[in-house]
């Protein structure tokens, strides 16, 4: 068996507690909780056969281990107390680590506060968070919807807000019943006395039900404080732990009046937009660009670097999560590059601003990925750990050869040890199946071909964008023989394909893969296949937000993408219908993969289930890097 | 040249001229290749390679279980054991070095000996002799002669996972720890001991933790269909039954060696009321079982485990009929492999006899172990604790990364 991770020293012992041990409570306790039978016969050192199953061995404490030396705990490969040379009771307990991670994350999430300021911001956030301010300040939203996010929002508060409740649930339940009686009458009194219309008759049905979930909402009092105006957040210290910011929701019409006012680049909705999709936003195509250019020598604030990596955004030229990221971070060391701290600021309060006003027009351009929104919690993250007593010039040249080092290790060196991984699953006579252009998934055929590996290639495409055309040229340039289908006919190629090898935008921390959209028609088609499926993904993509739909957080674009097809003049039925009100066209961007379908995330840190992406982040994430 | 699908390696070898006696040998061609002039070399640094098709892994397993089918395994044990004895006599006259190789082979033979003791555990002891007998004077030497002595004991046997595994687990675990950088080497090789011996220790124990952690699953009139021979198994239903526990056993046969006859005698020695199944009687006899109790070759990183041919079919089949698929296990049994599926694996062949002459051009499965993925398992019993399938990488990763 090869080391297929790299070694690295792991610094202090991590004691994990499994079976019955109890926790350590000192030794006054210990002596009292061990059955004294079991005590005398550890004492006795008789051989553990005699082991009753239903004995509690005796907490970790130097003066048991001294009385019985032939005791040894259940437990992991720990390095043990004694041979470490520190008590136990100061030994890093599971539980201390959980509390480390804790406020790991309140730190965390003072960043993206920062980070998300003008929308689109990348953390996690509860759906109840989200959808807080929909229901609370937003008539033009429609009926549909409210209902809709109402429900969710009665459904998120109820178990979170279980154990806060004074009222047993009957009680409430009894509650709930006189309430919906009490509507009842007085609508059939009403019915009695009026003459309602039939038409109407459906919305007071639902409205009782609206009602209670609301006082059931608001019944549940702690969660109401969390839900954050923007000016009480802001007011609150950088060390709290701040509220959660709720993500942009786009079909909040007073939120996004306060974002058009702000926003640099000058965007018109889409009119007619999908109904679920309400809350991401969507511009029409192709009226920014020529509104930015125009702009170029008033955009004062806007680095010049960052001009030009946004308006590659804005017009596709730069796509690709690896891509991206490396294209804004190399912005970023220009930014900081031409940097001079201003006369009475310090470097690492208004850089840190500089940065986040440059991540705001970026997100304006186009929304960030989760790749780019861990790059910026990384920078920022650097940026407020410098120390204050360094000169502007030395801050510079740490920060840029931190964003170098990180361009270096968790990109480019990250998916050479892919590549590494993902060939050692190919074997010879392979047929593989790709779908999109993934960057690593593409070096790992090349390398595969290099190697002599004697293998076929089928990469499977989709509209409008048409990615895999270049990755297929690329291929077959190389002399790797390749199919080339679209996704329709996926299921009739499966049957003939060995291993699925497919990229991701970002992995999320219940093994949900967010990729290019498509990608979970494939990867379920390869399951039910039972074909293999590889995700390959650097680590520096994973993110701990659950997300269960590729409807809450998602990117639309242009929709005549989809409505015109190149090169066919004759398909003209859609011409001039984008504004019709009856038809809605949808162009997403990215879904969402269940972990089920997925056999095997290849990353850097070698190859793993699904289920160990949390491990992973809690690890190695990128608060953990170079701290 | 490109067929319409993945099967044409096995058309390819039907029309193979020159007929195989090792079906998947085209697969894995680098392992099992008959030892050619030019790796007679190799011969001095294994001392076990091995001159048949049966592998290593096999050889031991039935040594352990005292199964003998033929006089095969007669003639490759003398075959070994002749390898050894030169390969004891070329070291004589090698390096220093060498000679420390060849220790290891020597203390993991003894230990090797004594018949309770898992293979994997007889390599730990042995690497753990070896960092006291070592001569090394700086940490790297020591390092350096570790990695010799556990690439040679890996190379004893290629395809047992929980001996490469266990030496692989050693060596993290004895040599991971910051505080060394800061002693003398004295103080670090005797840290270093004490950790060693602790590990072995651990790995000594292993059973009779596993087997008091899983009492707990074991209730009093519950039916337990159990196959392949295990010794973790048979500890912990042993355990059980002393502690007067009332259930029944269901063996299977476990063709071709009869491991299942041989752990069908150990259970009703213990007076445990046991009925044999032949192999293909597990889904006839499935809805009286209220529990699968199997125990693994390795545990691999996806949480699956790798055991004796059967156990996935075992395991498939109580998936199916929602019964719970209980591991045994012992935690240096944690390898770091992802196979994706059946043949994702290094094979290990076995001899398999069918009583009567097998007709002439017909291919024989000889493959002696499975993949179980792990969503057919239901929970792993280790001396880690009781695990879910997915907590096996989460350990490793901590191990390892």
């Amino acid at each position: 068996m090869d080391l297929r991770r790299p070694n690295r020293p792991v610094i202090g012992p991590k004691v994990r507690q499994v079976g019955f041990i109890t926790p350590d409570s000192g030794s006054a306790t210990a002596s009292t909780s061990i059955p004294a039978v079991a005590a005398a016969a550890t004492a006795a050192g008789s051989p553990p056969s005699s082991l009753s199953p239903v004995m509690i061995p005796p907490p970790r404490h130097p003066s048991t281990e001294m009385s019985n030396p032939h005791y040894h705990p259940i437990g992991s490969y720990n390095p043990s107390e004694q041979i470490l040379g520190s008590p136990p009771a100061l030994s890093p307990s599971r539980s201390s680590r959980f509390d480390a991670d804790g406020s790991d994350f309140g730190g965390d999430d003072d960043e993206s506060v920062a980070l998300s300021g003008v929308g689109g911001g990348m953390t996690p956030k509860s759906s109840l968070l989200m959808r807080q301010p929909v229901t609370k300040t937003a008539p033009p939203v429609s009926e549909t919807t409210k209902r809709d996010s109402n429900v969710s929002k009665g459904k998120a508060a109820g178990p979170s807000a279980a154990p806060k409740e004074k009222l047993t649930r009957a009680e409430r339940r009894a509650a709930q019943e006189a309430q919906r009686a009490a509507k009842a009458a007085a609508k059939e009194a009403a019915a009695a006395g009026g003459a309602p219309s039939v038409s109407k008759q459906p919305k007071p049905a639902t409205k009782p039900t609206n009602q209670q979930k609301k006082d059931g909402a608001s019944g549940s009092g702690p969660l109401q404080p969390l839900a954050p105006s923007g000016s009480i957040e802001k007011k609150q210290g950088k060390k709290e732990v701040a509220a959660p910011h709720p993500r942009m929701q786009f079909d909040d019409m007073t939120k996004v009046g306060k974002l058009k006012k702000r926003a640099v680049v000058n965007q018109s909705e889409a009119r007619n937009r999908v109904e679920l999709f309400r809350h991401l936003p969507q511009y029409e195509h192709g009226t920014q660009l020529p509104d930015l250019e125009s702009k170029f020598f008033q955009l004062d604030p806007i680095h010049p670097s960052v001009y030009q990596v946004g308006l590659q955004f804005l017009s596709d030229k730069i796509s690709g999560g690896n891509a991206r990221c490396i294209a804004m971070l190399l912005a970023f060391k220009e930014v900081i590059q031409d940097y001079t701290t201003p006369p009475e600021k310090t470097l690492t309060r208004d850089l840190g601003a500089k940065v986040g006003s440059c991540v705001s027009f970026l997100i304006e351009c186009r929304p960030l990925s989760v790749s780019m929104g861990n790059a910026i919690r990384f920078l920022k993250n650097r940026i407020s750990s410098l120390p204050h007593n360094l000169s502007d010039k030395e801050a510079k040249s740490r920060l840029q050869s931190d964003i170098d080092r990180f361009i270096n290790e968790k990109i480019i060196i990250a998916s050479k040890a892919i590549v590494e991984h993902g060939v050692s699953k190919i074997r010879d006579g392979d047929v593989l199946l790709t779908y999109g252009s993934p960057s690593v998934v593409e070096s790992i055929f090349a390398y595969a071909h290099g190697i002599k590996k004697n293998f076929r290639v089928v990469v499977v495409d989709s509209r409008p964008k048409h990615e895999g055309q270049g990755l297929l040229r690329r291929l077959v340039e190389r002399g790797i023989h390749c199919t080339y289908t679209h996704i329709n006919a996926v299921s009739y190629v499966m049957h003939e394909v060995t291993r699925v090898f497919l990229g991701a935008s970002s992995v999320l921390s219940n093994g949900t893969v967010y990729s290019r959209v498509g990608t979970a028609c494939v990867a379920m088609v390869a399951h039910a296949f039972r074909v293999p499926v590889l995700v390959c993904c650097e680590a520096y993509k994973f993110h701990e937000r659950v997300q269960l739909d590729s409807i809450c957080s998602n990117e639309l674009g242009d929709p005549d993408a989809i409505s015109k097809v190149s090169g066919r003049k004759d398909l003209n039925y859609l011409d001039g219908w984008a504004q019709n009100e009856n038809l809605q066209l949808l162009n997403l961007k990215y879904d969402a993969t269940p972990s089920d379908y997925v056999s095997v995330l290849v990353t850097e840190q070698g190859m793993l289930p699904p289920t160990s992406v949390p491990v992973i982040i809690r690890e190695y994430g990128i608060e953990r890097l170079w701290t | 040249m490109w067929w319409r699908s993945a099967s044409f390696i096995r058309d390819r070898q039907n029309q193979n001229p020159n007929p195989n006696p090792k079906p998947s040998s085209l697969l894995h061609s680098a392992l099992d290749d008959p030892p050619s002039p030019t790796s007679t070399s190799m011969a001095a640094l294994n001392p076990n390679p091995n001159p048949n098709p049966i592998s290593a892994y096999y050889q031991t397993r039935a040594e352990h279980h005292a199964v003998v089918t033929s006089d095969w395994l007669a003639q490759s044990v003398e075959a070994a054991a002749g390898d050894v004895a030169a390969s004891v006599g070329a070291a004589a006259g090698a390096s220093k070095a060498e000679g420390g190789g060849v220790g290891v082979i020597e203390e993991f033979n003894y230990w090797r000996k004594k018949p309770d003791l898992a293979e994997a555990v007889a390599a730990i002891m042995a690497l753990g002799a070896v960092i006291r007998s070592s001569e090394a004077t700086t940490m790297n030497e020591l390092d350096i002669e570790l990695k010799k002595a556990s690439n040679n004991l890996k190379s004893w046997d290629t395809t047992s996972i929980s001996l490469s595994a266990a030496c692989d687990l050693f060596i993290r675990y004895v040599t991971r720890t910051s505080a060394l950088e800061y002693e003398d080497f004295d103080a670090a090789k005797r840290r270093l001991i004490e950790r060693a011996e602790k590990f072995g220790e651990i790995s000594l124990k292993a059973r009779k933790t596993i087997a008091m952690l899983s009492q707990d699953f074991i209730s009093d009139g519950c039916t337990i269909l159990v196959h392949g021979y295990s010794r973790v198994v048979l500890e912990v239903l042993k355990m059980a039954a002393s502690d007067k526990k009332l259930f029944r056993v269901l063996c299977t046969e476990g063709r071709p060696d009869r491991t299942g006859l041989r752990f069908s005698k150990e259970l009703a020695a213990l007076g445990i009321p046991v009925k044999l199944l032949i192999d293909s009687a597990v889904a006839y006899a499935m809805d009286e079982v209220d529990m699968v109790f199997v125990g693994a070759d390795g545990v691999v990183e996806s949480g699956g485990i790798i055991n004796m041919m059967g156990t996935y079919q075992v395991a498939l089949v109580a998936h199916s009929m929602n019964k719970p698929v209980y591991v045994a296990a012992e935690s240096f049994k944690f390898a770091r492999l992802y196979p994706l599926d059946q043949k994702d694996l290094e094979p290990a062949l076995r001899p398999i006899e069918f009583g009567v002459p097998i007709p002439s051009g017909v291919e024989v499965e000889t493959s002696a172990r499975d993949y179980t993925p792990p969503q057919y398992l239901t929970l792993l019993f280790t001396d880690l604790g009781v695990l879910t399938p997915s907590v096996v990488s989460d350990e490793l990763i901590q191990l390892y990364v």
